[in-house]
């Protein structure tokens, strides 16, 4: 006698690969390399989803994306549904899905992933922001005005992200930026490839239907300082950024032809360079590009490189392969687009020629020691390997320092002594009472969700304070 | 968008926008400049405001028409808009107890020269003023100095204007007379800034020069304006324009000026094509009326 058995789940070990142009054509665009899924495949890497009760992929999020939610949402089919739930959280959706390092956050909490790969969470997001894009999506139902009005300065992701919470609690918001045109590092540093534009514009125009007003082209700490602000504000979020270029202190620094990697990518991505001489802002499209510095901005700027035309675009890195800070999706995409890597290897000079362009890098070879104070092996030169590596542009990608402009020109502003405006991490608070800050300008250059999930909790902290709410009363809200 | 009030050309070479701009009319000082750009397109032009009335909320402008970027900016008439406006930026140039001031703007560089000059008059400082340019028809601005400066020195290539010779040739006749100076404050082509500080030098006259180099954002976040002073990098668009013209390395500023010519070049090109194209277009319309 046999018992009838329920058929068990069949359980899909890998994440549903996404499609991508292929490496040897998309070095010659700027078009965006991965496809993102089409409705079949998004339903079927739904399926992967456990719905766990505790949802510890959501502890992952900077943001609190309700993450079980919307898979499950699109796993039913029900797509405008997600893109809405996943909007009550976080503003830019497209963005997010697009370049958080997901690995290091909700996917590395990802039960699956425990045994098998996780839920591709990062996939779906991107997956349901398109399809609502394309679909053209509702403006949800706001809350009456407060009559509250908040300055924003700088509209980039903390920025950004501050400002959609508040207009979805009835407050006036009013964003300060000082470039033509709003989206911070979103616009100027992450190229087209890995995240389009037409996305960003979208996103924030979303923002605007709420009721977010940008003002361009605004210095704030120049055409009015933040305490000119405070007049006329019921409180003031900072969100100015990393925007100030660190270089290498080693001779020829600055021959030409050598970009801070911000000139760099900001001539391509804000300015079109690439679509020279069309767009008035010139780029040099270097045949040998030596980019020095192993991060995610160095894999986008070498990856523009090549697109520019490099027959030679060169990571150089003093430390090994292992310890590179770019994800490791980057660093992939970058191989497969044939970038080359120096592991182990620092520059010493940048040598020029007659005119006073920039001809090589002078570079010491370097062998790994004991940990160092980070924990990582201290690389250490190897006596007289010095090599010339033969270049006709370098970009310098070694991090940006906090943007000053600020923190000169606001009194009473407590600052660390890396330039970093001091805030309270749990709510977003500065010294200056009314003053909230968060993003890049309170803790120093880091990522895009970091920033945003900074702008989230001083949203909620300047909402409390300005509607008189309680901390004890905040479960309620 | 920013409407144009006013423009005018200056001289064959240059021109003069007045432009609606409250919010920068408003906190603007002598020796800040704007960020321009004409539209979606356009280029990010680092210009220094001539002049400003927080009152009537307008800045004027003077540029020269040099690339493709420039040329097209002139075609701008009154009543247009420009798409980008953003300023003021830089440090405003340093005016008080600056003593016996010689304030020197070679060609465009009168433009800049102008407030700067009216500035260090008004903080009470004794001000002279000396313009250069090649030939009369590019100097301007003259009766405007005039009215202020306690004395106007004109100098031309050719001498069809004023003394024939260099602004350089001016300033040392200055220091030979032995004139008590105490500040020189110069602004123009770099090769003429280069050659007032080697003049100043010897008598360690304190010397400024204001420096006019590529830039993008004009904010501190790209580096494309960074020179050597001192020995150190310093940002012309946050630690200037303003710099001591006596540790300014005038070499690597000026092969930094001219990074992209080959670029520009290219621009110009296109740019006339697109020009020949547009009257071609006109005269076609004309026709078939």
């Amino acid at each position: 006698m046999t018992t009838e058995r329920k058929p068990r789940p069949r359980i899909i070990r890998t994440k549903l690969p996404m499609p991508t142009q292929n490496p040897e054509d998309r070095v010659d665009n700027f078009a965006e390399v991965p496809y993102g899924y089409n409705e079949a495949e998004a339903m079927l890497e739904a399926q992967r989803c456990l719905k766990c009760k505790n949802q510890p992929c959501v502890s992952g999020c900077p943001v609190e994306v309700p993450i079980r939610d919307f898979i499950t949402l699109i796993r039913e089919g029900k797509f405008m549904e997600a893109a809405a739930i996943i909007k009550t959280k976080n503003s830019l959706p497209a963005v997010t899905g697009r370049v958080c390092p997901q690995e290091l956050q909700c996917e590395s909490k990802c039960v699956m992933g425990r045994r098998y790969q996780p839920v591709a969470i990062g996939n779906l997001e991107r997956f349901a922001a398109d399809y609502a894009r394309e679909e053209g999506e509702e403006i949800p139902e706001l809350p009456k005005s407060t009559g509250k009005k908040i300055a924003i300065v700088g509209a980039g992701p903390a920025g950004l992200t501050c400002a959609g919470d508040l207009a979805l609690h009835g407050h006036k918001v009013i964003i300060f930026e000082a470039l033509h045109e709003p989206g911070g590092v979103l616009v100027y540093g992450i190229p087209e490839f890995r995240l389009p534009k037409d996305m960003v514009k979208y996103e924030i125009e979303y923002l605007v239907k709420l009721g977010v007003e940008i003002k361009l082209n605004f210095l704030v700490g120049k055409n009015k300082t933040v305490d000119e602000l405070l007049n006329e504000y019921d409180a003031v979020f900072v969100g100015s950024g990393a925007g100030a270029p660190r270089l290498l202190n080693i001779p020829g620094i600055n021959l030409v032809n050598v970009y801070s990697a911000n000139e760099y990518l900001t001539r391509v991505n804000l300015l079109k360079g690439y679509l020279f001489p069309e767009y008035k802002t010139p780029v040099k499209r270097g045949k040998s590009v030596v980019v020095i510095g192993a991060g995610n901005v160095a894999m986008d700027a070498a990856r523009t490189a090549k697109r520019l035309g490099a027959e030679h675009s060169i990571i150089v890195y003093r430390r090994s392969r292992k310890e590179c800070p770019a994800r490791v999706e980057e660093v992939h995409h970058a191989e497969e687009e044939e970038i080359e890597f120096r592991f182990l290897t620092n520059p010493v000079r940048i040598i020029g020629d007659e005119l006073g362009a920039v001809r090589a890098v002078e570079c010491l070879q370097f062998e790994l020691g004991e940990p160092d104070e980070t924990g990582r092996a201290k690389p250490i030169p190897i006596p007289g390997s010095e090599h010339l590596i033969e270049c006709d542009v370098v970009v310098i990608s070694v991090g940006n320092d906090p943007n000053p402009i600020i923190p000169r020109t606001t009194p009473d502003l407590e600052i660390s002594k890396w330039g970093t405006i001091v805030t309270d991490r749990n709510t977003g608070k500065t010294s200056k009472k009314g003053v909230y800050a968060g993003g890049d300008i309170a803790t120093g250059a880091a990522t895009v969700i970091a920033a945003m999930g900074a702008g989230k909790i001083a949203a909620k902290s300047i909402h409390m304070q300005i509607m008189g709410i309680e901390e004890a009363e905040i479960e309620n809200i | 968008m920013y409407t144009l009030i006013d423009r005018k050309d200056v001289t064959p070479e240059s021109v003069w926008f007045k432009i609606k701009a409250p919010e920068i009319a408003e906190t603007c000082k002598a020796g800040q400049f704007v960020m321009l750009r004409s539209n979606e397109k356009g280029e990010r032009i680092p210009l220094t405001i001539a002049d400003w009335d927080p009152e009537e909320g307008w800045i004027s402008v003077i540029f020269q028409k040099a690339g493709a970027s420039t040329y097209e900016l002139a075609e701008y008439q009154k009543g247009e808009s420009l798409q980008d406006c953003a300023g003021p930026l830089g440090i405003p140039t340093h005016t008080e107890n600056a003593g016996n001031t010689i304030v020197i703007g070679g060609g465009l560089g009168i433009a800049i020269a102008t407030p700067v000059a009216r500035a260090y008059k008004q903080a009470g400082n004794q001000t002279e003023v000396i313009i250069g340019a090649r030939k009369a028809e590019l100097v301007f601005n003259e009766d405007e100095i005039k009215d202020f400066a306690d004395e106007l020195y004109i100098c031309t290539d050719d001498g069809s204007a004023g003394r024939k010779g260099f602004v350089t040739d001016q300033l040392q006749e200055m220091i030979d007379s032995g004139k008590q100076i105490d500040t020189v404050f110069c602004v123009g082509p770099p090769i003429m800034m280069k050659f007032v500080a080697k003049v100043t030098e010897p008598y360690n006259i304190k010397t400024i020069a204001s420096l006019n180099t590529i830039m993008l954002d004009g904010t501190g976040m790209c580096g494309a304006c960074r020179l050597t002073v001192g020995g150190e990098t310093k940002f012309a668009c946050v630690d200037g324009p303003d710099f001591d013209a006596h540790q300014v390395e005038w070499e690597e500023t000026m092969a930094r000026l001219a990074a992209y010519k080959d670029e520009e070049r290219e621009a110009m090109i296109l740019y006339k094509k697109e020009k020949e194209c547009r009257a071609e277009k006109m005269k076609g319309d004309k026709g078939d009326n």
